[in-house]
């Protein structure tokens, strides 16, 4: 219980995607103008890194590993199938995103239109394939894993919200000209991840 | 007076450069209260307070801490080296180390304040005065000045500049500089070594320049690594033993409180920082709900580690962690600048208690920084419009509910 509980910490505090990775920086830029609407991304990446980062798990435990497909018989034993890594957890990662996309269009209707384009885009979206990778070769098991996936999407979460809740300020601001829209947005993700730095070395 | 203001009025209309008209209603409106009256329509009544009130208001309240640190420095300085100095001569030696550091911070940010506005078209904002204050008060005495300068012009343009000018900064101006130099130059504003202004002269014998907060992590560390035995007054043995070079014991809880004790230059004295803290209160300039929410996360988290105290830094008297460090000077200082803080009444009890919170956290859990409270406000500040948000769609809900009740009694 401890263990994940500092895998959980440590996912959305201290390796958050976006402050110490910088991953799925597009969709984080694109779709933080207002609050509401970053929630809804940020639940829906929840959602997507908290079901194929054990999915994945599985996967690769079970197929992908070298000598993962002992347990189909001993003729298999030697099959080495980790080649296929990047493409298992593509088409993993676009089923569940495809599943999102449809539920979010049935039971609301009205975030589906305002996340448009970025909704499907999580498929590509770096921090989910980011998840799937750096949790391969850690030493995880199914329940670290899982913790893990849907602790980094609540830390995505946190760091979209955060932004979005500071744009919605900034439009009052007197931003100069050639620096409105995303180039303000650069600098005041470079100064938020200075705040998080804070995280940077906890002993837990 | 009137002949300045005869002299002012008459050049007034000369200036035609852009750069020095700006430059020149700066000083005008430094030297003297604006004199444009409200014509004969419109609103008649106006506030006395300005935006150049408030910051100087604020800059009094600083007054205090300023002045205590010129003489700590001279008083380390005389502790470090063995000297018997007397009052005045501490004080001269204070004031020589930190009189550039101040020219410099002022010149460097309002050289950039005085362009920006020149370039826009408006007039030089006073948002500058506070920070080209706290700037120096956060420094260690020994800073080379070319990087208060480096520090200063980041701060100001990055920080500040590019999202509008006064007002607009979503962190505090004085801490992204000491952050700016605390990762870009750490060598010459954290560790052992900085905190002292020891000149070329030897030190006394067990001479260390170690801070409170560092001894305690050192000490702590230490133990849990040799999975040594420890007891609640661990933390305090250390700071006594640690003190001792100095012949008297230079960390009791006395002297932290008053300020004689090694750190950046105006952050040592937990005193002083009430009596600014005093000042801002009463001028009503600082939230009160900030500070006294700060102060109680602070306490109530080292009560809570207390409680637990898995090693000797965790086990520390809670009221220790109120006094070590700059914990006083951020709360009082930083923590209430009114443009990064949350803005909402009870967001800003929200926000303090998390700062707090979260300096203990730092200092305690994260060996690579001994000090939490900068890391920790600049934390809140990215994360005080999201307080805002959820207090203000709060509030709108709880109205919400009430409506259909009131038009139902209005219906009726």
């Amino acid at each position: 219980m401890e263990n994940l509980l500092n895998i959980a910490v440590k996912s959305i505090f201290i390796e958050n995607m976006i402050f110490a990775y910088f991953l799925g920086m597009c969709s984080y830029l694109a779709v933080s103008k207002n609050v509401k609407t970053a929630f809804g991304l940020g639940i829906a990446v929840v959602f997507v890194l908290g079901a194929t980062v054990p999915l994945n798990w599985l996967l690769q435990t079970y197929m992908l590993n070298a000598g993962a497909l002992a347990w189909l018989g001993d003729s298999f034993k030697n099959v080495d199938l980790s080649f296929l890594q990047f493409i298992v957890f593509i088409s993993v990662i676009a089923a569940f995103t495809q599943l999102t996309e449809m539920a979010v269009e049935k039971f609301s209707p009205a975030l589906y239109g305002s996340l448009g384009i970025f909704l499907p885009l999580i498929a590509v979206n770096c921090s989910i394939l980011g998840g799937s990778l750096f949790m391969a070769p850690r030493p995880y098991n199914f329940a670290e894993a899982t913790t893990y996936g849907i602790a980094s999407g609540i830390g995505w979460m946190i760091a979209i919200v955060a932004l979005a809740a500071v744009r919605e300020k900034l439009k009052y601001s007197d931003v100069p000209k050639p620096l409105k829209g995303l180039g303000i947005t650069f600098i005041l993700v470079g100064l938020m991840s200075l705040g998080f730095l804070s995280f940077m070395g906890f002993a837990i | 007076m009137q002949f300045l203001r005869n002299f002012l009025d008459t050049t007034k209309p000369k200036i035609k450069n852009k750069l020095v008209h700006t430059a020149f209603d700066a000083f005008e409106t430094f030297l003297f209260v604006p004199n444009h009256t409200a014509g004969a329509k419109g609103i008649q009544v106006r506030d006395a307070i300005d935006l150049k009130r408030m910051m100087m208001t604020v800059i009094i309240a600083m007054v205090p801490c300023l002045l205590f640190g010129m003489w700590n420095i001279g008083h380390q300085h005389a502790l470090a080296t063995g000297q018997n100095l007397d009052f005045l001569a501490k004080f001269w030696i204070g004031t020589i180390k930190i009189m550039p550091i101040i020219i410099v911070s002022y010149g460097v940010g309002l050289g950039i304040e005085f362009f920006v506005a020149s370039r826009k078209g408006h007039a030089v904002n006073e948002g500058f005065l506070v920070s080209g204050m706290l700037i120096p008060l956060v420094m260690p005495p020994d800073i080379p000045l070319w990087q208060v300068a480096l520090a200063t012009a980041f701060a100001v343009i990055i920080a500040k500049e590019v999202f509008g000018g006064t007002g607009m900064n979503v962190l505090n101006i004085a801490l992204t500089a000491r952050a700016f130099l605390y990762f870009a130059y750490p060598v010459n504003i954290a560790g052992s070594k900085v905190w002292t202004y020891t000149g070329d002269l030897k030190t006394v014998d067990g001479y260390s320049g170690a801070t409170a907060l560092s001894i305690v992590a050192d000490k702590s560390t230490a133990l849990s690594e040799s999975k040594a035995l420890f007891t609640n007054t661990t933390g305090v043995d250390a700071l006594t033993e640690a003190g001792k070079w100095s012949g008297s014991n230079l960390f009791s809880f006395e002297n932290m409180f008053m300020g004689n004790i090694p750190g950046s230059i105006g952050e040592t004295s937990t005193l002083m920082c009430l009596i600014g803290a005093a000042i801002l209160i009463v001028t009503g300039m600082g939230s009160w709900k900030i500070i006294v929410s700060g102060f109680a996360g602070t306490y109530l988290m080292a009560l809570l580690l207390n409680a637990t105290a898995a090693n000797a830094f965790m086990a520390l008297p809670a009221h220790y962690h109120l006094v070590m460090g700059g914990l006083a000077f951020g709360i009082v200082f930083m923590a209430t600048d009114p443009v990064s803080a949350a803005q909402t009444e009870s967001g800003k009890w929200v926000y303090g208690l998390l700062i707090g919170a979260f300096t203990v956290l730092i200092r305690v859990f994260n060996p690579a920084y001994p000090e939490g409270i900068m890391l920790a406000i600049l934390l809140m500040n990215v994360l005080a419009p999201l307080i805002d948000y959820f207090v203000i769609n709060a509030n709108k809900q709880r109205r919400l509910k009430r409506m259909p009740a009131q038009t139902a009694k209005v219906a009726a």
